[in-house]
């Protein structure tokens, strides 16, 4: 599918006891990861808000990932699962308006997963790619010309 | 607590169609509690009109804003100027929010973002659940705290009726029974002999049933 060029913007709350880590330890291990991901590191995905990621979205990305500990393993016991709540929550959100629900998925990995962050990030970017622009940058930038 | 619950998003949209310029006014009160309209829903509802308009390519301005509380005029005058600046105001508080706006402002079109749904409290994060029917006359301390008008289905004073089965409601599995609640607390307190007493009717007329309804205390006019 060509993409014309395009490159998404994604943003990806992290979690600093797992997917920050992994993240940290992808560059420790020399891992490359597509450079569309922008870091935004997070106590626990508990912290995680619908409106946070409604305004990322409003702000122009065109995809939002977040990554928290395995289940069962949350480091505050419960905000991984109360995040996954959330992030159902908030695809349900997005689709109803148009923006599409697959451009935001919620992760789960550990620490020692440097690897596996870097195949997620891939994998994040090559969707949205393929889904190409937000519809809602999309229409800010027709508006713009 | 007043509780309400955000309307459908299509309802929403539905109403505020025809404008152009949209005030967001959310409450601080009862419906910042219930998580239903305050200044982070406000905030979440601005930030998903925006976006629906930006996709359908309609554009709209929102402005966000949330006052103390919406059913006093006091708290209403802080926000006269954004008010005055915009087509419509959409409503994030309850029933009584909205209609002192449209008292207050009886030029302004104002619109209800939230179903108003009841009195009530968390019974736990997430989960709010009906208390009072604001009838009038409490009878809460005939019934040991437990209120029969609300939680009980057919709002019976001297129950239970036949479709109590196992600490639960007839009509649903998930809906406690209340005469049982009642029995309960009761019998936590030793006075399971209240029960032998008939109660008689209820003034009824102290609700619903004599229209809209007020109190004057002429003590605190001035």
């Amino acid at each position: 599918m060509s993409t014309n060029g395009f490159e998404p913007q994604i943003v990806a709350f992290c979690c600093h006891y797992c997917a920050s880590a992994a993240a940290d330890l992808a560059g420790s291990m020399r891992l490359r990861y597509p450079p569309n991901i922008l870091v935004i590191k997070l106590m626990c995905t508990g912290r995680i808000d619908l409106l946070h990621i409604l305004r990322a979205f409003e702000g122009g990305v065109d995809g939002v990932m977040v990554a928290g500990c395995l289940e069962g393993n949350c480091h505050f016991i419960s905000g991984n699962t109360q995040a996954k709540r959330r992030v159902q929550y908030a695809k349900q959100v997005l689709e109803s308006i148009g923006v599409g629900g697959e451009r935001l998925e919620m992760f789960n990995l550990s620490s020692s997963e440097g690897p596996r962050f870097a195949k997620i990030a891939t994998e994040m970017t090559e969707r949205i790619r393929n889904l190409g622009p937000s519809p809602v940058s999309r229409q800010k930038k027709e508006v713009v010309k | 607590m007043i509780v309400g619950e955000q309307k459908p998003l299509d309802e929403i949209r539905d109403q505020i169609s025809p404008f152009k310029k949209v005030l967001i006014l959310g409450c601080g009160t009862c419906v910042t509690v219930c998580f239903a309209g305050g200044e982070k829903e406000v905030g979440v509802m601005a930030s998903t009109l925006r976006m629906a308009g930006a996709v359908s390519g309609q554009e709209k301005e929102f402005l966000e804003a949330t006052v103390k509380r919406q059913c006093e005029w006091e708290f209403l005058d802080q926000v006269a100027e954004q008010i005055a600046s915009v087509d419509a105001v959409l409503s994030l508080g309850c029933g009584i929010g909205v209609q002192a706006i449209a008292e207050r402002f009886p030029k302004v079109r104002v619109y209800p973002g939230l179903n108003t749904s009841f009195l009530g409290m968390p019974v736990e994060q997430g989960v709010w659940s009906a208390r009072c029917a604001a009838c009038g006359d409490c009878v809460l301390g005939r019934f040991a705290g437990v209120c029969p008008i609300v939680r009980c289905s057919k709002s019976l004073l001297n129950g239970p009726c036949g479709g109590s089965h196992d600490g639960v409601c007839e009509i649903s599995p998930d809906i406690p029974c209340g005469w049982q609640l009642i029995y309960d607390r009761l019998e936590v307190l030793g006075l399971l002999d209240t029960l032998e007493e008939i109660v008689p009717p209820k003034d009824w007329s102290a609700g619903m049933g004599r229209g809209g309804r007020s109190i004057v205390r002429e003590d605190l006019k001035i």
